[in-house]
């Protein structure tokens, strides 16, 4: 590895980049003192309240967490879906955004600013009551359940903010690329699939990442417009316990363990990929 | 006024395109109300959450090693956890634990009411961003600078007040807008706790006047133009700003 020895001098050697650190989610103990605490917090804030008689929060948690782990599992589901309707669609109209006609170009940017700068909720609104619950194609009735129409609803600010990757990142390649492209004839599609776009992938990794950890937190909002999900799940043990009050606390704490849990792993590697692909 | 009410009713009665909000005393009314809640809601949040995200970013500088680890808790929680799930946590789950008081009228009303639990949930959930972020700008200031100032005997607020926090809001302002932008888009969640804002009012709307897909056409271009309007202070704000050599806008 460090055999040089014509060259004296440590200063002579070209620079080589350190190796990064390879990517590790070290628990350290530091991570279990805080879900512990994060436990015995959901636990104990209803077991000050409950009295004797009562189950204990964690109980009714430990008893019931088959089906809000399910409900939790349709989440992550609808997520998955979601981003990667968004993400075929959203390369799409980026391959718009950055095309030479100037027509669907603006055409396309307007359709992105739209869907970019409203709000998640509206458009889930918007899928909602504006897809048909069935469709009629040749005699056969196709149905189109709640949850179909969520992921669709996800999909739009998820294919506008991917449309706006694609664009920025295409942009931020120096132009020598493009150029070197034409002068060893490669056509535009070609430069395109075979140069440029290669070149973006590991640019657009991070900030992608990130849009699914923001996906899969936005996907509770289906709750409120009828899927039933996690959120829908939690109130419905909340009334089947009887809807003691200090029960919601805990419930809804372990919901946000849950995506916790989830989202933290995603945000970390995501920060080690910004780390490692720094130029 | 009434010519222009009588040419939407006219424009109802034509071609069915039913835009209620202008026509009808009621509806305007209702969503002026609503909008007004949601720019009230707006503004009030990016305050609080800019001073959470200006306090906690010092805070994190401190000495006091909990004090740094309650405020990184605090960020990596709000950051990887949904935000409805939190308003939800914060208003059901907390409010329902705290005392009622008595108000005016001999009612038992809660200690916070929705709306207030709205600004608390949505002005931690930006600030936790809000901290991040100026962290990574007070990371741009030079150490140099930082040891200047230490130098001329500021003290470890005067530094922060009045060197690294002017340079480092230069830095980090594109993504503090675009935070802020979030955040405004944000605050249609308190719809799933009863505040009367946008949304709230529009759904109510739709649904007394069965006008759904104008109706909602309407709401998505109000909250362009509610963004636009926020994205075009941003911009003036990062121009007046604008010092050479900080931040995107830099002698430009």
């Amino acid at each position: 590895m460090t055999e040089r020895p014509s060259v004296p001098f440590a200063v002579l050697h070209p620079y080589r980049r350190p190796e990064p650190r390879p990517f590790r989610l070290r628990l350290r103990l530091i991570h279990g003192v805080g879900i512990a605490g994060a436990v015995a917090l959901i636990g104990g804030a209803a077991f000050a309240q409950g009295g004797t008689s009562t189950r204990s929060a964690f109980e009714v948690i430990l008893q019931w967490s088959p089906l809000l782990l399910s409900g939790f599992l349709f989440n992550i589901t609808i997520s998955v879906l979601a981003m990667l309707l968004g993400t075929i669609a959203g390369i799409a109209l980026g391959l718009v955004l950055i095309g030479h006609n100037p027509v669907t170009r603006w055409t396309g940017w307007v359709f992105t600013q739209f869907f970019r700068n409203s709000p998640w909720l509206v458009l889930l609104f918007f899928a909602m009551f504006l897809i048909p619950y069935e469709f009629r194609v040749a005699g056969t009735t196709i149905p189109f359940p709640d949850w179909i129409k969520a992921v669709i609803g996800f999909s739009l600010p998820v294919m506008a903010n991917v449309a706006e990757l694609v664009r920025g990142a295409v942009r931020s390649l120096p132009s020598g690329q493009w150029e070197a492209a034409e002068s060893l004839a490669f056509s535009r599609r070609q430069t395109l699939w075979m140069i440029i776009l290669p070149q973006c992938v590991k640019r657009m990794l991070p900030p992608w990442m990130n849009l699914y950890s923001l996906v899969t937190m936005a996907t509770v909002q289906a709750s409120i417009v009828g899927v039933t999900e996690m959120l829908t799940l939690t109130s419905q043990v909340h009334a089947a316990e009887g809807g003691r009050p200090d029960l919601l606390a805990p419930l809804y704490g372990f919901a946000m363990l849950c995506f916790f849990l989830y989202c933290y792993p995603i945000e970390r590697f995501t920060l080690y990929l910004e780390r490692r692909f720094k130029v | 006024m009434d010519a222009i009410a009588e040419w939407f009713r006219t424009l109802y009665d034509t071609t069915g395109i039913n835009i209620t909000v202008v026509y009808d005393a009621y509806d305007r009314q209702r969503f002026i109300e609503g909008l007004g809640m949601t720019i009230m809601l707006s503004v009030v949040t990016i305050f609080t959450s800019l001073v959470i995200g200006v306090a906690g970013a010092w805070a994190q500088s401190s000495p006091l090693r909990l004090l740094r680890f309650a405020i990184n808790g605090f960020v990596t929680v709000f950051r990887n956890t949904p935000p409805l799930v939190q308003i939800f946590f914060f208003y059901f789950g907390l409010g329902q634990i705290l005392p009622r008081v008595e108000d005016a009228d001999g009612m038992r009303v809660p200690l916070i009411d929705n709306v207030e639990w709205a600004i608390i949930s949505l002005s931690l959930f930006a600030g936790a961003f809000n901290v991040e972020i100026f962290r990574s700008g007070i990371e741009a200031v030079p150490r140099t600078t930082v040891e200047a100032a230490e130098s001329l005997g500021y003290t470890r607020l005067g530094i922060y007040r009045h060197v690294v926090l002017p340079l480092a809001l230069r830095v980090c302002l594109p993504a503090l807008s675009n935070n802020l932008v979030n955040l405004v888009k944000t605050t249609t969640l308190a719809y799933a706790i009863a505040v009367p804002e946008l949304l709230y009012v529009s759904k109510q709307i739709w649904t007394d006047s069965q006008n759904v897909p104008v109706m909602m056409l309407i709401l998505l271009a109000t909250y362009t133009v509610l963004v636009g309007i926020l994205v075009f202070i941003m911009h003036r704000w990062e121009r007046a700003l604008a010092i050479p050599g900080y931040g995107q806008g830099a002698g430009r």
